[in-house]
């Protein structure tokens, strides 16, 4: 059962192509966030997984430690998670303002307004 | 003894002067800390460029952890070329700011304008130095992350929207480029670019690499905008503040076209790229769709914003046509392009943004007659045009002629007549800003007689006067280019 031994795996690319599934398909400003998310946590999976060894402790150089699994990959996902933090924040933030400037947040009716805008501007000059 | 560490000081100076113009608080205090960090990065980094002209590459080891395990910063010839680019528009720009920020941005914001300039160009700039694939990620962060909040501060309600579009493909950009140095690390285990270089032969024909290969591609050609993934440029740099797309189109996709060239030809190697996969021809078509359809969408856009950033789109085009050669010839021109139409469109930009704080916005109907009202700003985009079209004496004729060069050599005639041609496109989009300039009567949009405020003109037309100097005196620009491809060819620097 080579292929269920490797399920971390399969979760990662579920959440992968969910992520960005969820992106791509919906119109509402925060969900596409949502999914945005789910997209990059994915990658810390696929990061972190690999790194574990079953049985595995910290590397310690000691008597009675022989299998320790690799911190590296812990390190850099610490350093995506903080990434990933601050752009979920920041495009919060944004989506807020958009909220202010335009009072929606479905992408639809903030472009049909953008739209109903650019024509007034053009009836004007 | 402070020499040795240029390396970092580079990067670290505008790192640093971010948070102390976030506690000054003071626009002029801000913008001071912040010309002078932009000024040191930019000495620093021509420098650094004589360094490794003298004697060859600087590594540095951060932190003196020694390389691969600790981070290392490393500047060979293309990087150097990079540097020097970015900081000097870096420098431009924030001398330019000074009047241009304070009239489009709300005052108690200015600080803050700043602080971001401050953290996308320490991003930018550590993109360029990184030796290490991870760590450019995180720079590459910092830079997008800086330059969505820029984009944001556009005056126009659509800004919002342009940074968030930005923001989701930007990140997705981002995290393709992620999964892809994952997929590096599982195969090599090392994440310096130097040593992943060494251990790639071994495992170079895998799928984890060859995915790697994927996923770095589409990740990097979101971030430089390679057609059809350029969907988020043209209302980023249509909304932003004037000073913000001047910046970022002179440097931003830049460097992203570096870290491409770096991944292609020091990472994965010309041999696994060019001769085992359809990588050149993928990118010779999508560049040539890039070139045809962004140039001539340009000529009907009615704001001059929106018709150079599709430009934008077509030149990035050319860089990247360059690259698809992967020859000598080829790889000089995308370099060289990269340095001139970085000065070209910065020069274009900053203009516009003269234009913009007289007239409110850059659409047709305002500059009719502008040759009349605002005499040295439209001569200043006539010749920064004509720099785009690739006129005999401007610098975008020196890499739009290796272009040619690079196709006439690889026998392919109609690609040099394809260059050719489209460049008469972009006359054609130039020729309708001479044609509302020069030829129509003044409007009702028209502004008064008088120019920009002096600092803004005089920074705008050191760059229209560097398109001018570039097309000339060669020794800079394409022998730099000339010395960066034949190190990512394999050959000594």
């Amino acid at each position: 059962m080579i292929a269920l031994g490797h399920y971390s795996y399969w979760v990662t690319v579920l959440l992968m192509v969910a992520g960005l599934y969820i992106v791509i398909a919906r119109g509402n400003l925060v969900k596409k966030l949502i999914g945005l998310s789910i997209f990059q946590t994915s990658v810390y999976l696929l990061y972190i997984a690999p790194g574990k060894l079953i049985g595995g402790t910290a590397p310690i150089l000691a008597e009675g430690y022989r299998v320790y699994s690799n911190p590296l990959p812990h390190v850099l996902i610490l350093t995506a998670i903080v990434v990933g933090v601050a752009t979920l924040a920041l495009g919060l933030a944004i989506v807020v303002r958009i909220r202010e400037a335009y009072g929606s947040i479905e992408e639809d009716e903030v472009l049909k307004a953008d739209r109903a805008a650019g024509k007034d501007a053009a009836d004007g000059v | 003894m402070i020499f040795e560490h240029l390396p970092a000081l580079e990067v670290a100076v505008p790192l640093v002067a971010a948070p102390v113009t976030l506690l000054l608080r003071r626009a002029a205090a801000a913008w001071a800390v912040t010309v002078a960090a932009c000024v040191f990065s930019f000495v620093a980094a021509l420098l650094l460029a004589a360094a490794v002209a003298a004697q060859g590459p600087i590594s540095y080891a951060l932190g003196s952890w020694p390389p691969p395990w600790g981070i290392e910063y490393r500047v060979d010839a293309l990087s150097a070329f990079v540097l020097v680019l970015v900081s000097g528009m870096a420098t431009a720009v924030a001398l330019f700011a000074w009047r241009s920020a304070a009239a489009e941005l709300p005052r108690e914001q200015l600080y803050l304008f700043y602080t971001m300039y401050c953290l996308c160009v320490a991003g930018l700039l550590g993109m360029t130095i990184t030796g290490d694939a991870f760590n450019l990620f995180v720079f590459m962060e910092i830079a997008s992350l800086s330059s969505y909040v820029l984009i944001a501060l556009g005056r126009d309600r659509r800004a919002l929207l342009a940074s968030y579009q930005y923001l989701i493909l930007g990140t997705i950009g981002a995290t393709f480029y992620v999964i892809g140095v994952g997929m590096l690390y599982l195969a090599t285990g090392t994440l310096n670019i130097a040593d992943l270089a060494a251990r790639l032969p071994q495992v170079a024909d895998t799928r984890p690499v060859l995915a790697a290969l994927a996923f770095v591609t589409v990740g990097v050609s979101l971030k430089l905008a390679l057609f059809p993934l350029h969907l988020w440029l043209p209302n980023a740099y249509a909304y932003a503040p004037s000073a913000v797309t001047a910046f970022l189109a002179a440097t931003a996709t830049k460097v992203s076209v570096y870290v491409l060239l770096r991944f292609y030809f020091t990472v994965f190697g010309a041999r696994l790229v060019v001769e085992e996969l359809p990588v050149e021809e993928v990118l010779l078509v999508l560049s040539l769709v890039a070139i045809a359809t962004a140039s001539l969408v340009a000529l009907w856009q009615a704001d001059l914003k929106r018709l150079f950033a599709y430009s934008s789109v077509a030149q990035i085009g050319y860089i990247t046509l360059g690259i698809s050669m992967a020859s000598h010839a080829g790889l000089t021109a995308a370099v060289a392009h990269l340095f001139n139409h970085g000065i070209t469109k910065g020069a274009i930009f900053l203009l516009l943004g003269g234009v913009a704080l007289r007239t409110g916005r850059v659409g047709f109907d305002r500059v009719r007659g502008l040759g009349q009202a605002m005499p040295l700003t439209s001569l200043g985009i006539v010749i920064a045009g004509l720099s785009l079209i690739g006129i005999p004496g401007t610098a975008g004729f020196i890499s739009k002629w290796y272009l040619v060069l690079g196709a006439i050599e690889a026998g392919r005639w109609w690609l040099a007549a394809f260059i050719v041609a489209t460049s008469l496109i972009a006359v054609a989009y130039v020729w309708r800003f001479v044609e509302a300039a020069y030829l129509a009567p003044a409007g009702a949009g028209t502004p008064e007689r008088g120019e920009a405020p002096r600092p803004m003109l005089v920074t705008a037309w050191i760059l229209v006067g560097a398109c001018i100097w570039f097309g000339f005196d060669t020794s800079f620009s394409a022998e730099g280019a000339r010395r960066a491809a034949t190190l990512m060819l394999g050959g000594a620097p």
